[in-house]
């Protein structure tokens, strides 16, 4: 955590509501509708219609929530469809609603990067995304790096430079390091470290990271 | 995190027509999610600028250059013009937060950010800045805290990118449904705490910042920033310094000398410039102007510390800004 959100040790905790938004509750309900763009213009109407105050919504304002709403997500290449509410992260999404438990939550304030996706390739911190600015995006996760059952350079390459102990940064670590890679093809140690700044590893696997990553631009360039 | 409605906008006269009854404008959203998701927030509706293209971009004028509000730090630190010509803007998004959060957070966003103070940042605390006559820092934990001009609320000034737009003489443009756009300089745009301490800023809740305006330099410019934290990336500056010189030969012809985590509002060390005005850049110079900075310094009970922090980040990047010292590698980012 950051040293300027910690509470100061002697304070109680703030309440929690983080991963515990209410919509998921009626996950089971709604999953699998199969709503799409269609569904989601028919539910917003119904919305419009029972809040009188954003009856007149202008022009190129598209009104969504407080209640759930289906979204389709692209996410490693393939459309899932879901509810959201409007707070709903992207971190939440993947996690509770679709079950893709490979991106890891630890401070859920932007400050490990442990949460590591990439929308259109860029990486970003799934849990200060809202889910619905990942529509019209394709999002891809540790879940999607790999082709089938083979790992993923950067994967296969921390796994032969033993680059994780407890594992929890990992997955972020290793979106971080194959974003770098997809960017710049042939990174300095420098460009690594700068790459992975902002991911916390309490474990202290960076200069095992660092070395796996500089072995996968190798390989990666072997292949090429 | 409160439920909320969201009404996403895809111009800025949408976006603008919706500001009112309290709903709340998110950009990249990192500022206000964690606000939100502390509980010191609960907005019923926001409005999402994210999606206006218009609001995006780097633009040269005549002028000098104009920023959309919502281009990324990470476009604005690799921008190739901001790096060779506005050198300490490009350092300062560069070395803001990490490098994901540089690339969701907005410049807008940046300058709009609200106070890090930790006792601000809880909902269990009810203070100053929050309609209360109380500030639990003068006698809690305040090692992150102001050491000068802080009055009643000595929570530091949390924008790195505002320390750089001050020492360009940079403003922002605001428009408004009502009143249409106006123009204000950075060194006009924030409140201090003691004039109003509900107030972080001028701009008023219908308005929204579209652009940053930075005008042309004088030849010979040359600039840095550089940002000291106790991590290397994940956290906000302790101490912080953007230098700005503009040279005739060996003579600094004027100096700007900007800082950010010592007050609650980004500030010059117009001690500090004296000092290098007229003379040549050099160790000596350059460290007199580090120790003239801290004229004015009243720290709290734990943040001493950032009265040594402050000269020397002073130092290093005056030399850095006139290149005679490489980047600081135990500079922050
Ligand atoms: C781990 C971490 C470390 C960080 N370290 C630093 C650092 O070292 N230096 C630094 O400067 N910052 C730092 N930050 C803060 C970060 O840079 C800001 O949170 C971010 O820039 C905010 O931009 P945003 O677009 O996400 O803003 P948002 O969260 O979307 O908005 C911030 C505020 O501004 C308002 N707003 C935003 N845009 C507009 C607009 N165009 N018009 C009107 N109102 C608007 C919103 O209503 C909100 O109140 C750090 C953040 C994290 C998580
Ligand atoms: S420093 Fe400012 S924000 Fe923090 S508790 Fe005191 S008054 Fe509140
Ligand atoms: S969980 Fe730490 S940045 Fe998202
Ligand atoms: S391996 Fe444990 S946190 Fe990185």
């Amino acid at each position: 955590m950051s040293q300027h959100q910690t509470p100061p040790k002697d304070l109680p905790e703030a309440p929690s509501t983080a991963l515990t938004p209410a919509g998921i509750t009626r996950r089971g309900f709604l999953k699998g509708a199969g709503i799409t763009a269609a569904g989601t213009a028919l539910i917003e109407g119904v919305q419009v219609f029972q809040r009188e105050a954003v009856a007149a919504a202008p022009q190129n304002v598209k009104e969504f929530g407080p209640e759930p709403f289906p979204v389709t997500l692209q996410i490693n290449g393939k459309a899932h469809a879901l509810q959201i509410e409007p707070r709903t992260t992207l971190a939440e999404a993947l996690r509770i609603q679709l079950n893709m438990t490979g991106t890891k939550v630890s401070c859920d304030r932007g400050v490990c990067s442990s949460c590591t996706v990439w929308l259109d390739k860029m990486p970003v911190n799934s849990c200060m995304t809202l889910a619905i600015d990942a529509v019209g995006h394709h999002v891809t996760t540790i879940e999607g790096i790999s082709a089938a059952d083979e790992m993923h350079p950067v994967q296969a390459a921390f796994v032969r430079h033993d680059a994780l102990q407890c594992g929890f940064c990992t997955p972020g670590m290793v979106m971080s390091c194959a974003a770098l890679l997809e960017k710049n093809p042939h990174p300095t140690e420098a460009d690594v470290r700068y790459a992975v700044s902002g991911n916390l590893c309490r474990c202290g696997t960076y200069p095992k990271v660092f070395a796996a990553t500089l072995d996968a631009a190798g390989q990666l360039a072997s292949k090429a | 995190m409160n439920s909320f409605a969201l009404a996403d906008c895809s111009t800025v006269e949408a976006a603008l027509s919706q500001l009112k009854d309290g709903a709340v404008v998110k950009a990249g959203g990192v500022d206000l999610l964690d606000r939100m998701k502390n509980g010191t927030d609960t907005p019923a509706r926001l409005v999402n600028i994210r999606n206006i293209a218009a609001l995006r971009g780097i633009h040269p004028t005549d002028q000098g250059l104009t920023i959309g509000a919502l281009t990324t730090l990470a476009e604005v630190a690799d921008d190739p013009t901001i790096r060779s010509q506005y050198t300490l803007l490009a350092d300062a998004c560069g070395h803001a937060a990490t490098p994901h959060i540089r690339n969701m957070a907005t410049l807008g966003g940046n300058l709009l950010q609200q106070l890090q103070c930790w006792y601000y940042r809880s909902a269990d605390f009810q203070c100053l800045r929050k309609g209360k006559d109380i500030c639990f820092a003068f006698s809690g934990l305040n090692q992150y805290h102001a050491i000068m001009d802080y009055g009643g609320c000595p929570s530091v000034a949390p924008s790195s990118g505002a320390v750089a737009l001050l020492a360009l003489d940079a403003s922002v443009e605001l428009t408004s449904a009502a009143r249409g756009k106006r123009t204000v300089a950075i060194k006009d745009f924030y409140v201090q705490p003691d004039a109003n301490p509900h107030r972080f800023h001028v701009m008023a809740d219908d308005e929204l910042l579209t652009a940053i305006h930075i005008p042309k330099l004088a030849p010979g410019t040359r600039s840095a920033y550089q940002k000291y934290g106790e991590k290397e990336s994940h956290d906000w500056a302790i101490a912080d310094a953007g230098i700005l010189l503009e040279m005739d030969g060996n003579i600094c012809r004027r100096a700007v000398v900007a800082m950010g985590a010592a007050s609650p509002v980004v500030r010059r060390s117009h001690e500090a410039e004296a000092v290098l005005t007229g003379k040549p850049i050099t160790p000596e110079t350059a460290r007199a102007a580090g120790k003239a900075s801290m004229t004015n310094a009243m720290p709290l009970s734990m943040n001493g510390y950032k009265v040594q922090l402050f000269p020397v980040a002073i130092y290093r990047t005056v030399l850095l800004a006139a290149g005679q010292m490489d980047r600081d590698p135990s500079a922050a980012g």
